[in-house]
């Protein structure tokens, strides 16, 4: 029984993280910090999304390193897409 | 005959355990090809923003943050009853449990899609939709914002659409006792697509409701 209750109280956790983020990052937004305001948005959209995907989507217990590295592999791809087109745009 | 008996015994367990693996494999690899979709788009959202930054900033001025927010928040709260709800079949083995988390989460989902109706019905009142005259007539990087706020906050919402569709199947086999605890790979799929839609919303929020 209190394992059931450490479990449960957990998934809590994690979501009482998640809203203190998105609180976090709504306080954020509206300081106007200037440029530095995306990186600060998408760095906290990312933690959130770890959050997410290690404890909601149970990554952090996946045994099989296909399963563990998907998503990094998504996100790696991604990165150099956006990245590449990035400098490409911003230097013509 | 016995030892033949435990063999066919032993092969189906490990039958059991592999097609579980395999879904999950399955469900992983899909999940991947979802985010490269929206990946597409954040690409684009990326390129168009660095060549009009101003008309970006200016156009995020228009969306009520305060209805990202709770939506935001509406999502993560259904996000944890989804997950608790995969908790409570699953290691708890409370199928009733399973089905009130299960029916929350629906419910959060609709909620969102109720917020995103008024969102949406706003900006049509104010002309701001795609081809609209009032919207041609601002500047090109505002037309891009509201095509790229539209198109993607659409596709998400389709998304949200499809998971509550598929959550009221898991739903309705729960009921009938065709998912239970040792058999309950169609919950935790549906669930795991569920959160992908929340890891998407996570990132459609900042970008479009907090440049501004």
């Amino acid at each position: 029984m209190t394992h059931t209750h450490t479990h449960h109280m957990r998934y809590i956790g994690i979501w009482l993280g998640l809203v203190a983020l998105t609180a976090l990052t709504v306080t954020t937004a509206s300081l106007n910090v200037g440029r530095i305001g995306i990186l600060i948005v998408l760095a906290i959209a990312a933690a959130k999304s770890t959050l997410v995907l290690l404890w909601f989507m149970h990554l952090s217990t996946e045994k099989r390193l296909l399963l563990k590295l998907l998503v990094p592999i998504a996100i790696c791809v991604l990165a150099i897409f956006i990245g590449l087109t990035y400098t490409d745009v911003l230097t013509r | 005959m016995r030892s033949g008996m435990a063999h066919a015994q032993t092969t189906t367990a490990i039958d059991v355990r592999e097609s579980k693996v395999f879904s999950r494999v399955g469900m992983w690899l899909f999940i991947l090809s979802e985010i490269l979709i929206f990946g597409g788009l954040f690409l684009l959202y990326a390129m168009y923003r660095a060549k009009h930054p101003a008309d970006f900033h200016a156009a995020s001025l228009e969306l009520s943050r305060f209805d990202g927010t709770l939506n935001t928040i509406v999502l993560l709260t259904s996000s944890l009853t989804a997950a608790l709800a995969v908790y409570s079949m699953q290691a708890l083995n409370k199928p009733r449990r399973t089905a009130w988390y299960l029916a929350a989460t629906i419910a959060c989902g609709l909620t969102f899609l109720v917020v995103k109706t008024f969102e949406w019905g706003a900006k049509f009142e104010h002309g701001l939709y795609p081809r609209a005259a009032v919207l041609d007539a601002r500047p090109h990087g505002e037309i891009l914002y509201f095509g790229l706020y539209f198109t993607m906050t659409g596709l998400h919402a389709l998304h949200v659409i499809i998971g509550m569709a598929v959550l009221s199947f898991v739903l309705n086999f729960i009921m009938r006792n065709k998912v239970t605890q040792q058999n309950s790979a169609i919950l935790e799929n549906g669930v795991l697509y569920w959160h992908l839609v929340d890891v998407i919303w996570i990132f459609l929020f900042p970008l479009f409701y907090l440049i501004s």
